[in-house]
């Protein structure tokens, strides 16, 4: 069975129609991708998930519950991690606590302090950077932390939105890496890219998304090899 | 004229110290919910003043019932501080949920002038309920903590001389860096402090933490008003006279010290009131003095804003402005 079931979900933001009619599946294990251009709907179906915004129509399902009316803060709960578009670390919370919000609802100190342990295998410069403020990170640096924070929760889907954008390669290659890692540990990953070639890289399997539809899907390989593809986003 | 500043100036900062700590608080309600929401919560100045008239309604019933001589003033002053702040508080969370909640989305300008329904709809009902008990919307407590000390400045140095100030004045100031203190610590040390200040940076994000924005808007607001109404107590005690008109100009004020801290900013607000309450006291000892008679004491405000509008001329961001300089 699938962890993640999007069926024919369309969603608006007031008059505009932003998803329509959407219908995608992660299964568990899997590190899937969207792919698509600016405008595709690519973060309006992570949102969607995530519960940030609501679908007028259709299901969201998670782990064999519908959860296309849950609002965000109880999704997270439920072991969806969503680490947005542009990173969006707290610009004046430090380093540890960006960190420890991502553990919010863990109450006991010593599980956070063993998840922050593991977040810093995997970011050692994270732990050099503990009572730095968020916002005066590089670019680099806060995407990591982004990501390290949504894995403060211990998700069992990791919702992923542009990590490479605005990186330099070098830092891009790291996060494809972490992002790989991550999944031969078990986790299961839903990763949105304009940075099509390594995302399909990466992946089991890939979606393209054009003007809010699904036009392609199929195993990464098969994908960056396909001509359409390659002509649309791998130029 | 040095010299005649230089003597008065003890008094002055007593006094200042006594109406900026009371601007202070105010101000914090002001900036907090400021930095959660971007709102001008206008309607705070009237829970200060409804809390200067639960706090004197309970003060006189008392009276009435012989409680307050049976029991020291003090703890009869704690027990209404602590009534006082829990109503005001659900009062604060009452009024977002109602005036504000519903208009979340739409733009600030609508929910200002919804803040300033709620403010014109307290300072109403509040009157009403005065007006309609005691025939007379001006309400007297009874007298307390009026005992005068001195300080004895004069012994310093002779160019001072001695500041005045009552027992309320005290408990005024020890009782305001009681909340400013364990505010500060709340805000920055606990976890739901800090859930406030990641709501305040970003709320979208905040929610993908698992947090409930809605709980955290509330529980901004109940702190708040909370705050606001235990200092309308306070400031009942201290001047005396209350009217459902005092929150208005005192609300006014507090904002704009919220603003020269640089709003949003919660040790900024703190700093801007008392700093505000000191030039006011200045301001009104000294412009006769300072003018050669063209403007007396009455001017004080004029001269309290001039300076405020001068600091923001050349630090728009307030003094203590926005801690980092954010990266997109
Ligand atoms: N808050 C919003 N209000 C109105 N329209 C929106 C909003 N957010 C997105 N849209 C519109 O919905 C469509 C899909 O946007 P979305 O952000 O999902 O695209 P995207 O694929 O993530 O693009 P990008 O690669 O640029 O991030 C676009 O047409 C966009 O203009
Ligand atoms: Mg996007």
């Amino acid at each position: 069975m699938s962890i993640l079931q999007l069926k024919d979900v369309n969603t608006f933001y007031g008059g505009i129609h932003a998803l329509k009619g959407i219908s995608i599946s992660v299964e568990k294990g899997e590190i899937v991708t969207l792919i698509g251009s600016n405008g595709a709907g690519k973060s309006t179906t992570l949102k969607t998930i995530s519960g940030q915004v609501m679908p007028k129509t259709g299901s969201v399902i998670y782990e064999g519950k519908d959860i296309s009316k849950q609002p965000a803060h109880l999704t997270a709960q439920t072991g969806i991690a969503h680490v947005p578009e542009g990173r969006r670390i707290f610009p004046r919370l430090t380093v540890k606590e960006n960190l420890e919000m991502g553990a919010f609802i863990v109450k006991d100190k010593r599980i956070v302090k063993e998840r922050m342990e593991k977040v810093f295998q995997y970011f050692p410069r994270l732990q050099e950077r503990l009572s730095q403020k968020g916002g005066t990170m590089s670019g680099g640096e806060q995407q990591m932390l982004a990501i390290g924070r949504a894995l403060m929760s211990k998700p069992r889907l990791l919702l992923l939105d542009e990590p490479s954008m605005g990186l330099a390669p070098v830092i891009v290659e790291q996060i494809f890496d972490i992002i790989s890692d991550l999944n031969k540990e078990g986790m299961t990953i839903l990763l949105v890219e304009q940075n099509a070639y390594q995302a399909l890289q990466v992946a089991h399997r890939g979606y393209v998304i054009q003007t809010g539809e699904i036009v392609m899907a199929g195993q990464g390989q098969e994908l960056i090899t396909n001509e359409q593809v390659r002509e649309a986003y791998l130029a | 004229m040095l010299a005649e500043i230089l003597q008065t100036l003890p008094q002055v900062l007593v006094d200042g110290l006594a109406l900026g700590a009371i601007y202070a608080v105010i101000a914090l309600g002001y900036t907090m919910v400021y930095g959660i929401l971007e709102l001008i919560n206008f309607a705070h100045g009237e829970i200060f003043m409804t809390g200067a008239f639960i706090g004197v309604a309970m003060l006189i019933l008392m009276t009435g019932l012989g409680w307050l001589a049976a029991m020291p003033a003090i703890l009869a002053l704690i027990l209404v501080l602590v009534v006082t702040s829990i109503l005001t508080g659900f009062m604060g969370v009452g009024i977002e949920r109602m005036a504000y909640r519903p208009l979340r989305n739409s733009p600030k300008l609508i929910t200002l002038i919804s803040a300033i329904g709620v403010s014109f709809l307290l300072q109403d009902l509040v009157r009403f309920i005065t007006e309609y008990k005691r025939g007379n919307y001006i309400l007297t407590g009874p007298s307390m903590f009026n005992e005068q000390f001195a300080i004895k400045f004069s012994s310093i140095s002779s160019s001072f001389s001695d500041a005045f100030f009552k027992t309320s004045t005290l408990i005024l100031i020890i009782s305001v860096v009681i909340m400013m203190v364990g505010l500060d610590f709340f805000v920055n040390k606990t976890k739901w402090g800090m859930a406030m200040r990641a709501v305040a940076q970003d709320r979208e994000t905040a929610s993908l933490m698992s947090i409930n924005v809605n709980k955290v808007i509330s529980l901004t607001f109940f702190i708040g008003s909370a705050l606001g109404g235990a200092t309308g107590v306070l400031f009942a005690v201290q001047y005396g006279t209350i009217d459902p008109y005092i929150g208005f100009i005192l609300g006014l004020k507090a904002f704009t010290a919220a603003v020269l801290g640089g709003i949003g900013n919660i040790r900024g607000a703190m700093a801007g009131g008392i700093m505000l309450g000191l030039l006011e006291m200045f301001a009104a000892a000294n412009l006769q003095l300072l003018t050669g008679g063209i403007f007396g004491a009455e001017y004080k405000d004029v001269f309290a804003f001039a300076i405020l509008i001068i600091v923001l001329i050349f630090k728009p961001e307030g003094l203590f402005g926005k801690a980092v300089t954010e990266k997109v």
